[in-house]
């Protein structure tokens, strides 16, 4: 019933688009780092603080699929499918990873801030030197967390076009009428990434957690 | 508006689909999350293996992947077709069950020892124990968590519509078509979607609040019914769901 030959056969296409999964985790996550941690900087200034948390609230509570069809649907057509779902992905989980920075920013004393005051220090030192390296090594495995979780939701583009692992898995499948392997296929390519990442992780949080 | 208002019956029918897929998915996680993280939570090493080995296959597999399975491989492998309402069910069930079953397992394991301890002193059975004392503790610090996964599997039910399922995105996508107006017709969609996790939000908020006055704890600027509208902190670890 399996068919190993022909498994073998589309190994290459397959990996081809689980390159192409990794690449969009790994840009859509460099876009959550940095975005997410200005948007729990601009969280502490008043109002414009609220306005921001509104905005991420909204995208927080509605499906990424959603939004990455009707970005797609907008966007003029010289922008590339790939760019629009590493685009909407990494927004998408900044409203994610803003909230673990902002609870490692809330998690920094406030002695230290009123230190920072003290000293006189400019408001560029008061972060760069005392609060964020303090806040960043506590949320270091929550971070982490949401790497796995952006990979997992890397299948979602298939619905804009991308051509990731299970847009691979589709065609293939459909051209070849052998739709179980290709499924069943990507299922396992997947615990192949995820499990060890996942383990990894573990260990990372393990080893910050004492410190 | 106009547009959106006209269209209404036609959105709210499938926000009916969305809510349809939402409650079975978490009632299908619900009961998952509870037997696999009370096995997680055993001394003996079995339970704890078959435990680890569900959780670890359903949260490694995205939820996307697991509906393609359930919708078209398994009908060519066993010959039995699931309703594709079902099948998203099913998926998301499996999928959101496995983050649950962490929850469960690590809440089980949080509950003080000594108060295992003063159950075996009272003579009390596994039984009377987990239903009387480590359960109501347990539950007190799943929800907060378990209200985060409900939100995600609301918003992973989206992806049903990549099945063929009717739901709220599917649609958005035939207003879309029908009429060409993409902003409008995507615009209500996300703002029902926007509700009805409100909604979620709010009866979690309920529920963790009678757990922990049950337990005889109030927690600070817990009480009133603006309390209610304050949302909850997010952990990490708990997204990802679809």
């Amino acid at each position: 019933m399996w068919d190993f030959e022909f498994t073998l056969e589309v190994m290459p296409d397959l990996l081809e688009g689980l390159w192409i999964t990794v690449q969009a985790t790994v840009m859509g996550y460099l876009i959550a780092l940095t975005l997410g941690l200005a948007i729990a900087m601009v969280r502490r200034v008043p109002y414009a603080g609220g306005v921001v948390h509104g905005v991420m609230e909204f995208i927080r509570t509605t499906p990424l699929l959603v939004q990455l069809v009707f970005v797609f649907l907008l966007a003029p057509s010289t922008v590339s499918a790939m760019t629009i779902g590493v685009v909407v992905l990494g927004v998408h989980y900044s409203a994610y990873t803003a909230e673990v920075y902002r609870s490692g920013i809330e998690g920094v004393a406030k002695g230290q801030w009123e230190a920072a005051r003290a000293l006189s220090l400019p408001a560029r030192r008061t972060w760069g030197a005392i609060v964020l390296p303090q806040a960043i090594r506590k949320v270091i495995p929550a971070l982490g967390n949401y790497l796995i979780a952006m990979f997992k939701d890397t299948p979602l583009l298939f619905a804009i076009g991308v051509a990731e692992l299970l847009t691979q898995a589709q065609r293939l499948g459909a051209a070849n009428f052998r739709v179980v392997e290709m499924y069943t296929l990507v299922g396992f390519l997947f615990l192949i990434v995820s499990i060890p990442s996942a383990i990894l992780i573990r260990r990372l949080e393990r080893r910050y957690a004492a410190v | 508006m106009e547009f959106l208002i006209e269209r209404l019956p036609l959105y709210l029918d499938g926000a009916w689909v969305t809510i349809q897929l939402t409650i079975g998915g978490c009632a299908m996680a619900f009961v998952l999350a509870m037997v696999f993280g009370t096995l997680g939570s055993m001394k003996h090493w079995l339970p704890r293996a078959v435990a680890t080995v569900y959780v670890e296959v359903f949260r490694g597999i995205a939820a996307l992947v697991l509906m393609f399975w359930m919708a078209f491989a398994l009908p060519l492998m066993t010959g039995f077709q699931l309703e594709n309402r079902f099948a998203a069910i099913v998926a998301l069930g499996l999928n959101v069950g496995a983050y649950g079953a962490e929850v469960v397992r690590a809440a089980i394991n949080a509950v003080p020892k000594a108060q295992v301890e003063a159950t075996v002193a009272l003579n009390m059975s596994w039984f009377q124990r987990t239903r009387l004392v480590v359960l109501p503790q347990a539950w007190a610090q799943m929800l907060p968590t378990f209200g985060n996964l409900v939100i995600e599997l609301m918003k992973a039910t989206a992806v049903a519509y990549l099945i063929g399922v009717a739901d709220l995105t599917a649609v958005a996508q035939q207003m879309r078509q029908g009429t060409g107006e993409t902003i409008v017709a995507f615009t209500g969609a996300l703002i029902l979607y926007y509700l009805m996790a409100q909604v979620l939000i709010t009866g979690m908020r309920v529920l963790e609040r009678r757990a922990n006055r049950k337990l005889g704890r109030t927690q600070a600027g817990d009480t009133g019914l603006k309390a209610l509208l304050k949302h909850p902190a997010i952990g990490g670890g708990s997204a990802g769901v679809g």
